[in-house]
Order: structure tokens, then sequence, then C-alpha cells
């Protein structure tokens, strides 16, 4: 086994999520036929940058395009929604209008409705089809746990984090999953194009 | 589905629990973290909490899956717990043979952790609090410089997991927290934010960058494998993961009644 000669590691501040329980009673009828291993069972509630509510699993339907960000975040962020976006760029019309794309915010303190949309101008994305999101920190915890993305608050407020990009199919399963930024993966490419090369 | 758990930001500190496990206060303050909160190394600072004194038990986890059946290992969604979780257990609802109602639950998953935790108006402890209570022993708050206290530890990581789990109720420690050591292991809510990797800026290319941020740090302390192993243990783990060892408690913010 190959051990890296130090194990390095990102430093924290303390962030502490507060935990609490309240009943969801699901509204939207069809839940009882998600599959198991669906994200979407999460019942995650988001806030989009135009501050309207919605729920993670309302993008079911369609294939997903998910990844968390934030907005102040200086290197790697705009390096996943410059990746996200190249992936979308090498599909046909067709295909790119099949694919949704949603980020979801680390940062729950500051990256309020206002700053999404601000990051979604500067950053040229297409409303249309791209939803910047929040959630609250449970929220965000959970929705981290379930795509395997770590994460770390900063006493800055920043937050280190790994930087993944993943393809939800339209049940809200995972299906590709790349951690490889800038030119997109070839693999994860072809996962994209093949999710988004019929109609569903 | 039915209602599902999901997570509120406010009402942790208003929510009665479903019944009354026992918890201990602890202090908080300052800590030394062998995860240091900066680039200086500065110590953590921790609100006072409180902490089960043990770990859930299989007895507690099955009333649990009683009253949320949705927590049943055949009823579960395979995003919230892989095939694994509670297999141990005679039937879904029966403990059975192998799993004794006193000894700590395992193959649970962190999102049935965070379940359970929250039917009880609590929570998932944070590293940094477990990494406090754990640092004591039966006499001082913190102990970790002590080599008795290191090769206790590593002496356990050393026996063979196949014997069967001791029950809980094992000697309590400083803060009166038993079974830290010595038992389980244990998820802790950031189990996701320990972020142990080699730091792949190094090899000098950008399309392997791992982590964004301000950039990573070595680890302080990093002779005290006691306490880094149980880090490189968390971080391998997903949040649908079960093992074996592998179990809970539960904390609450504030500082309750009194130990």
């Amino acid at each position: 086994m190959k051990i890296p000669v130090s194990l390095r590691i990102a430093f924290a501040a303390l962030a502490m999520a507060f935990i609490t329980v309240v009943a969801a009673a699901d509204t939207r009828g069809r839940a009882d036929a998600l599959p198991g291993d669906s994200i979407y069972r999460l019942d995650l509630a988001l806030v989009d940058q135009d501050g309207h509510g919605l729920m993670l699993g309302d993008r079911r339907g369609g294939p997903v395009l998910i990844a968390m960000f934030y907005t102040s975040c200086p290197y790697m962020c705009p390096l996943i929604v410059e990746t996200a976006k190249r992936a979308e760029r090498s599909l046909d019309e067709a295909a790119r209008a099949r694919l949704r794309v949603v980020l979801v915010s680390f940062d729950s303190a500051r990256d309020t409705p206002p700053a999404l949309k601000a990051a979604a101008t500067e950053r040229h994305v297409d409303l249309a089809r791209w939803t910047l999101t929040r959630t609250d920190a449970a929220g965000v915890r959970r929705l981290a746990a379930a795509l395997d993305v770590q994460y770390r608050a900063l006493p800055d407020g920043g937050f280190n984090h790994s930087g993944v990009l993943t393809l939800l199919d339209a049940e809200g399963r995972i299906v590709a999953r790349t951690d490889k930024l800038g030119d997109v993966d070839p693999e994860f490419l072809a996962a994209v194009r093949k999710a988004t090369s019929t109609p569903h | 589905m039915k209602p599902l758990l999901c997570l509120g930001f406010f009402s942790a500190a208003f929510s009665a629990p479903a019944f009354a496990a026992d918890y201990a206060s602890l202090p908080g303050g300052t800590f030394a973290s062998v995860l240091p909160a900066d680039t200086n190394n500065a110590d953590v600072k921790l609100a006072p909490f409180r902490l089960r004194r043990e770990p859930v038990t299989n007895a507690e986890f099955l009333a649990f899956v009683k009253t949320h059946p949705d927590w049943r290992r055949d009823r579960v969604a395979r995003v919230f717990a892989e095939p694994r979780y509670l297999a141990q257990w005679g039937a879904a609802d029966i403990l059975g043979a192998d799993a004794k109602p006193d000894q700590p639950v395992t193959q649970v998953s962190w999102f049935a952790a965070q379940a359970f935790c929250a039917s009880e108006g609590a929570r998932l402890p944070t590293w940094n609090e477990w990494e406090f209570a754990a640092a004591a022993d039966a006499t001082r708050a913190d102990a970790r410089s002590d080599p008795a206290w290191r090769a206790a530890i590593l002496n356990w990581y050393a026996q063979p997991s196949s014997q069967p789990l001791a029950n809980i109720g094992g000697a309590a420690n400083f803060h009166g927290v038993r079974d830290l050591h010595g038992l389980v292991w244990e998820w802790v809510d950031d189990f996701n934010a320990l972020l142990i990797a080699s730091d792949s800026r190094d090899q000098n290319d950008p399309d392997r960058l791992k982590f964004c941020g301000a950039g990573a740090l070595n680890l302080r302390d990093r002779d005290n494998y006691a306490v880094l192993m149980r880090i490189a243990m968390l971080s391998s783990l997903k949040a649908a993961n079960t093992t074996a060892n592998l179990g809970f408690r539960c904390a609450r913010d504030g500082i309750g009644e009194g130990p």
C-alpha cells in the first residue's frame, strides 16, 4: 500500500451543526416510487438564486449535474462551475436542453439568494438550466455525506472542500462522479452524453 | 414515503427527549485538537456540551426501530444504509442470539445514527467534542501526553476484532463518560470534515487539485497514533457504511442539569 510521506490535513473552525428532527410530510405523492438509492430521498429543502423554495427532488424526471460550492470561493469553485459548463458545451443542443445543473452552497451563513444571483451573473450561467441554491448547515452536512463530498469550515468563513461533480439519473441515483476538474474527465463526459441522449 | 426525518436548525434546544438517556455535562473550553483550528496550530474553542455517558445499545436501537419503522433493516432506503445495516440482528425487529441488549449497537450508518439521536432531541457529537471527551482518563481531563494512555488505546486497536463485543458499562472517565476507548469506534457528525488526504497540490497538477481553501496543514501531534488512527478510520467511511465495530453515542448543546 502506498502511503503519502506526510498525511496532511486542512484546518477548521468549529462548525457546529445544530441537528434536530422535524417531520417533513411528503406532499409530492410520487415519493413512494423513488428508488431506495435515490439522493432525492434526503428530502433536501433548498432556496434558489431568486429566493424561491424548492426541494432537491423537484429535479426528478431528467438527468442532473450536481455539485457543491460557495460563492466567495476564490479558486476551486470557479473551476467546478467551469467544468460543468464545459460538460454542457460538449453536448449537442437537444442533449444540453435535457440536462439540469444544480449547485448547492456550503456557505449557509453568507450565500443568500442575492449572492447566488450575483455569482450566476458573474459566471455567465444560463438560469434556464442552472439553479444555484442554499440550504441550512444540517442540510449541507447531509447532502455532502450523500455525495461523498468532504468539507470543513474555516475560521475566515470560507471552506476547505473536495471538488466533485456528480451526475444523477432521472430518479436521483448517482450514475457517475468525477473529481477531475478543468478538462472534463472523458469517462464522466461519456456518462453525461449517455444520460442526455434520449428524452426521459 | 412516510414523513421522513430531516434536519432543522433551530428547534434542537426546545424539543423534549423521547426518553431519558443519561448525559454527562462537559465544560468545553479551549482544546488542543490534533486537527488544529488554523494555520497557527490554534486550539479549538468548544462550547459546553453534554454527551451520552454510554454508547447506544442494541436494546435502545431496537426501541427506536420499532417506533421509526423506516429504519428497519428491511425497509431502510439504500441511500441511507448499506445492505449490512443491522445484519447481526436476528430479524428486522428482533435482536436474536448474536446481538445482546446491552452490547453497543453496531452495523449502523451515519444517517441511522443521526436519526436515532434526533429522536431523543440530540445530535451526533462533533469530532472535537468526541476528541475532548476521549482525551480524559479516570483522573485527568487530558491524559493524552501520558504514554500509558496511548499504549492502552493502541493495545485495544491491536486486539482481533473477531471477539464478541463486550456490554457497555466500562469504567467512567474524568467526565463520567464510559466506553470511549476499548469497545467500539463511534460516528461523529462531521466525519466527512476531517479531510485526511495527501495534499495533491504538492504534485503541481491542477487537474488533481482536491481541496479548495487556505491550504492543507500538517496534523499537529502526529505521533499521537491513538487519535490519528481514529481520524483515518472515520475519514475512510461513507455515510451509508456500517461496520461490525462502529457504533455511536449522541450529544446535546449546553450544560444541562449537571452530571
